[in-house]
């Protein structure tokens, strides 16, 4: 161990909210440990290299990167293409990365819809000339570029190659130093395309709600509209609960706080699209026979998509919203 | 060239797909326009198909099951009622017409019935022109 170089490591975020920075920071004293085995080299959050620096590296000389965000603007996508070149093993850290995450929401919308809503529509923006960003604007003093912001949200294996997937939003800090220590320690790593640190069982498998057998409910609540009993299964009670079509790893960290689990783990091997996964487990479980009254029972669900995808939109089969959308 | 729509059918197995085996048999007359995949059971279509077919580019999906109460397995087309239902409501969030996606109820003897749903889905799908979901789904932008 002695003589063993340190790992290079790098961390960058694309769309993100800062929560997986934060999610790896919360190592706490455990820091040393890490600081013991690898050499961080590039992590904007923490420390002030730049990008040249980066792109001056030799090709794979950062032994791993953790990418956290989705790619949204030709920045993160430039970012990506760079780390890809330079790492050795690229993890997609988070659920934005692995799947979208919640900035993925925004495939609903176009990016003049976007732009709208944020630049001139916004009750509290004040902007009476209608300004909005440019990719290059012209100043007195020279050409200005900021990032083209996207149309679409893309996961980051959409862009590039991932080495693996490491879900979460944000990841458990404890599953993040398994995953790191494996690899620090050169243990036999799992084959590439793996998702790492969390298990291959659904959240139901470590839950411990009450179940039964009964799964009928005659109306959908959400979490606040209903007293929660704090032990039987919240699909029982009607409140929708991601956990059948999520994988575990967290250690069904929401359910024991006693709010239903949002998927932010994302599916279980085999499952392309949690989402339509979850919304057929959910449609069975309606109490109903006449259309009508399960159209009622529907309404209960209020906005199907934000509900089944909240985490997942731009990896699901139907990425985003069609853009030749049609009236009836 | 005349546009001609593309529709995937999932058929049950012991009524609609008889439904519709009827229909050749009796030789009636209906459009080519519509793919058949049978399965055992309405209940057997899992929103996953449905979303996939729209992915490689079906105009419409139909779904046929055994009329309420006849079920083979008891249950399976109320299941398949359910999960129609709900999908119509992610379909429209996602931006495709209502009319693309169909659950109609055809008995084994209703071949009749089966070749006029061919013919009359056909018609309306034609007038919404193709679907983009495809489309939609390859352009990165």
């Amino acid at each position: 161990m002695e003589n063993k170089p340190k790992l290079k490591v790098a961390a960058y975020w694309g769309a993100a909210c800062g929560g997986c920075s934060v999610s790896m920071l919360d190592v706490h004293e455990k820091l040393f440990d890490i600081l013991a085995l690898a050499d961080f080299v590039f992590w904007p959050i923490i420390l002030d290299t730049k990008y040249h620096d980066v792109e001056e590296m030799p090709d794979e000389h950062i032994d791993v990167t953790l990418f956290n965000g989705a790619v949204r603007n030709s920045e993160n996508e430039e970012m990506a293409k760079l780390l890809r070149k330079k790492s050795k093993i690229l993890v997609a850290y988070g659920s934005c990365a692995h799947m979208g995450g919640i900035p993925g929401l925004a495939n609903f919308f176009s990016k003049e819809e976007i732009f709208k809503r944020v630049y001139l529509e916004n009750e509290s923006t004040f902007n009476p000339d209608g300004t909005v960003p440019q990719p290059v604007c012209e100043v007195p003093e020279g050409k200005l570029e900021i990032p083209v912001f996207y149309n679409d949200v893309l996961t980051l294996n959409q862009v590039v190659d991932v080495d693996y997937y490491l879900p979460g939003c944000p990841p458990q800090t404890e599953r993040f130093l398994e995953v790191f220590m494996a690899i620090a320690t050169g243990a036999e790593l799992p084959p590439k395309g793996s998702v790492v640190g969390a298990r291959d069982k659904s959240q139901c498998d470590e839950c411990e709600r009450k179940r039964t057998d009964n799964k009928l409910v005659k109306k959908f609540y959400r979490p606040w509209e209903i007293y929660d009993d704090g032990e039987s299964c919240f699909l029982e009670q009607g409140v929708i609960c991601m956990g059948p079509s999520t994988r575990s790893g967290c250690g069904v960290r929401c359910i024991k706080g006693n709010a239903p689990c949002r998927g932010c783990y994302g599916p279980p091997p085999d499952v392309i699209d949690p989402g339509a996964k979850m919304m057929s487990a959910i449609a069975t479980m309606i109490d109903a026979k006449e259309s009508d009254d399960i159209k009622k029972i529907i309404e209960d669900i209020v906005d199907p998509t934000g509900t089944f995808y909240r985490f997942s939109l731009p990896a699901a089969i139907l990425r985003k919203k069609s853009i030749y959308e049609e009236k009836y | 060239m005349e546009y001609k729509p593309t529709i995937l059918a999932f058929l049950c197995n012991w009524c609609s797909y008889t439904g519709a085996d009827l229909a050749g048999t009796s030789r009636l007359k209906y459009v080519p326009n519509v793919r058949v995949i049978r399965v055992m059971c309405s209940g057997r279509v899992e929103t996953t198909f449905v979303l996939k077919a729209f992915r490689e580019g079906a105009d419409a999906v139909l779904i046929c099951g055994c009329h309420p109460g006849d079920c083979h397995y008891h249950e399976g087309n109320y299941k398949c009622l359910r999960r129609y239902l709900l999908l119509q409501k992610y379909i429209q969030q996602m931006g495709i017409h209502p009319d693309r996606l169909r659950l109609e109820w055809v008995s084994a003897s209703e071949g009749n019935i089966f070749a006029r749903l061919i013919d009359e889905m056909t018609e309306t799908v034609a007038k919404l022109g193709p679907c983009e979901v495809r489309k939609t789904m390859e352009t990165i932008m």
